[in-house]
C-alpha cells in the first residue's frame, strides 16, 4: 500500500469490497470501490433493471436538536425545513452570502430532531459551518458511529420488504425508523439514481450484516461509484462540486424548485438578495442538459461554443449513458442559448462536437409515489 | 510472426512491412467498458510514442499511442461500430489499425510477451 493510500479513511465495508473484487480508488479521503468485477456498463444496467447496493458510508449523517432546530436551520438553507411534516425529506441547499452554493444535503424531519445528509468532502466543513451559525440555538453532532447504504432499482421494493415488511408502502421522500434482521435501521425512501429506492443508515457494526443479507438476494448486485455516477447524471442530478458549487446559485443551477413560494417571499437566508434578483430579472447563465450527436462523450471542462463559435460555457459532467444508449452531459450555457434543442458546439480534444440542449433526466425517473 | 507490446500496454504485429495496432488485454481490463473509439484515418503520418487514437469507457478517456513510427493504411471500421470488441477480442478482432512500418527498428525497443508480462508484474 502507498503512503497516499494508507492515509484514507475506510468505511465498514471496505473489508467486503475487497472480499468482493472491487478496484478501490481513493474518493473524498475515503478508499472506495468505484466498480466491482461486474463493470460499471452492467452495474448500471443492473440498477436500472433489477436492484443495485451502494456503499454511501462516506457521507456524513448529522443530527440537528434545540428548542427549534427547523427554524435554525432556515437561516442556513432556502427550502421549506419549517413546513416539513415529521417522517419526510426533503432536498435543500447549504447557500453562502454570495447565493453560492456550500454543499446540497436531505433534511428529514425525524420528530424530536432533523437528520441531515451531506457529501463526503463537505461534511467537516458543513458541520463546522452548522456549528458556528447556529451556536445556541441548535446542537450539532455529526453521526460518524453510523453507516449509510443505498438500494436502488425497481425491485429494491420487493427485496427490502422481506427484511421490512412496513418498507413496501413508505411514500417517496419519507422516512422510517425499523429493524432489520433485529438491529435497529433507519430507512428513507430516496437515492440518488433516478430510480425507485432506499438508502439505510445503520450502526457501522451491523452494516456487514445488512449488506451480506442484501446481497444474499437474487435480484441485488453490489454497485461502484462509477456506476453511481452514471446513473445520478442520466437522472439529471446534480453531482456537489461539478454541477453546483460555491460560484453557482440555485437559480443558474435549474433549482428554482428548492425554492419554496413562502422562502421566495420572506428571505431569511444567505444570498436572498442576489437570488431574489435573480429569480426576478434572470440570471445570465443556467444548467442544462447537453445531448452531444453520436456516440463520442464528452467530459467536464469541455468548452461549449454557440452556433457562432463564441465560448459560452463548459460541459460540468459528461459521460456515456449506458441506459440512454447515448453521450450524455450537463453544463453551463448562457441564458440566450438555454432552450431546450439550442444547437450548441462542443469542443472535444479540439474538434468540434455537435450537441444540442436537452431536457433532464434522459432517463425517465422512476420513484415510487404509492 | 512475434506480437510485441509498449509500456503504454499498446500490441504491434508485424506483417511483412505493415504493422496491426492494438491495445492490451491488461489495457482492456484497466479502461472498463469501452464505449467509443476514435481512429486514425488511412493516409495519417503517425510518430512513434505520439497520439493516435483515443478510447472511451463509461468512465474515462484515454489516449493510445503510436507504438512505432509509420503511415496508417487502414483503420479498424468494424471496431468503430462496436467499440465493446475492446473489451471482448482486445488482441483479436478489436485491433485499431494498421501502419506502414517507417524504421522497423524501432521494433527491437518494445517488449516481447514474455518480458511484457514480466513488466506487468513488476508493476502491478
Amino acid at each position: 500500500m502507498t503512503e497516499a493510500a494508507s492515509a484514507l479513511k475506510t468505511t465498514p465495508l471496505h473489508a467486503l469490497h475487497v472480499e468482493l473484487g472491487a478496484r478501490m480508488v481513493p474518493f473524498a479521503g475515503y478508499d472506495m470501490p468505484v466498480q466491482y468485477p461486474l463493470g460499471i456498463l452492467k452495474e448500471h444496467q443492473h440498477t436500472r433493471e433489477k436492484a443495485g447496493l451502494f456503499d454511501v458510508s462516506h457521507m456524513g449523517q448529522v443530527r440537528l436538536t434545540g428548542e427549534d432546530p427547523a427554524a435554525a436551520l432556515e437561516t442556513l438553507v432556502p427550502g421549506d425545513i419549517k413546513g416539513l411534516a415529521r417522517g419526510r425529506m426533503r432536498y435543500t441547499l447549504f447557500l453562502n452570502e454570495q447565493g453560492g452554493i456550500l454543499d446540497d444535503l436531505m433534511v428529514t424531519n425525524a420528530g424530536d430532531h432533523l437528520f441531515l445528509v451531506v457529501n463526503a468532502a463537505c461534511k467537516e466543513q458543513d458541520v463546522a459551518h452548522l456549528r458556528e451559525k447556529l451556536a445556541g440555538k441548535a446542537e450539532v453532532e455529526l453521526l460518524d458511529d453510523l453507516a449509510l447504504m443505498a438500494l436502488q432499482g425497481p425491485m429494491a421494493a420487493a427485496v427490502m420488504a422481506r427484511f421490512v415488511p412496513e418498507a413496501a408502502t413508505m411514500k417517496f421522500m419519507s422516512y422510517l425508523p425499523a429493524t432489520f434482521k433485529g438491529v435497529p435501521v433507519v430507512l428513507t425512501r430516496s437515492g440518488y439514481t433516478g430510480e425507485d429506492g432506499y438508502e439505510i443508515s445503520c450502526d457501522k457494526a451491523d452494516a456487514e450484516m445488512i449488506a451480506r443479507a442484501l446481497l444474499a438476494e437474487a435480484e441485488v448486485e453490489a454497485i461502484g461509484l462509477g456506476a453511481r455516477d452514471s446513473l445520478r447524471l442520466e437522472a439529471g442530478l446534480c453531482l456537489y462540486g461539478h454541477d453546483i458549487d460555491t460560484t453557482t446559485t440555485p437559480v443558474e443551477g435549474a433549482l428554482e424548485w428548492t425554492l419554496p413560494k413562502r422562502r421566495r417571499a420572506e428571505g431569511g437566508f444567505p444570498g436572498y438578495d442576489i437570488i431574489h434578483r435573480q429569480l426576478t430579472e434572470g440570471a445570465t447563465r443556467r444548467r442544462v442538459g447537453i445531448q452531444p450527436d453520436g456516440r463520442q462523450p464528452a467530459r467536464e471542462h469541455t468548452e461549449i461554443q454557440d452556433a457562432a463559435g463564441n465560448r459560452i460555457g463548459e460541459v460540468t459532467s459528461g459521460g456515456f449513458g449506458p441506459t440512454a444508449g447515448a453521450p450524455v452531459a450537463m453544463g453551463y450555457v448562457d441564458i440566450a442559448n438555454s432552450a431546450v434543442d439550442t444547437p450548441l458546439t462542443l469542443v472535444v480534444r479540439g474538434k468540434p462536437l455537435a450537441a444540442r440542449v436537452a431536457a433532464t433526466p434522459f432517463v425517465p425517473q422512476r420513484y415510487y409515489r404509492g | 510472426m512475434t506480437r510485441k507490446f509498449t509500456k503504454d500496454h499498446e500490441w504491434v504485429l508485424v506483417e511483412g512491412d505493415v504493422a496491426t495496432v492494438g491495445v492490451s488485454d491488461f489495457a482492456q481490463s484497466q479502461l472498463g467498458d469501452v464505449v467509443f473509439v476514435e481512429l486514425p484515418e488511412a493516409g495519417r503520418v503517425l510518430e512513434q510514442g505520439k497520439e493516435a487514437a483515443v478510447v472511451e469507457s463509461v468512465k474515462a478517456a484515454s489516449d493510445v499511442y503510436a507504438p512505432i513510427s509509420g503511415t496508417v493504411v487502414e483503420a479498424n471500421q468494424a471496431l468503430v461500430d462496436d467499440p465493446a470488441m475492446v473489451n471482448s477480442a482486445a488482441e483479436t478482432d478489436g485491433w485499431f489499425f494498421k501502419i506502414q512500418i517507417k524504421d522497423a527498428s524501432e521494433l527491437d525497443g518494445l517488449m516481447d510477451e514474455a518480458a511484457y508480462k514480466s513488466f506487468l508484474e513488476e508493476a502491478h
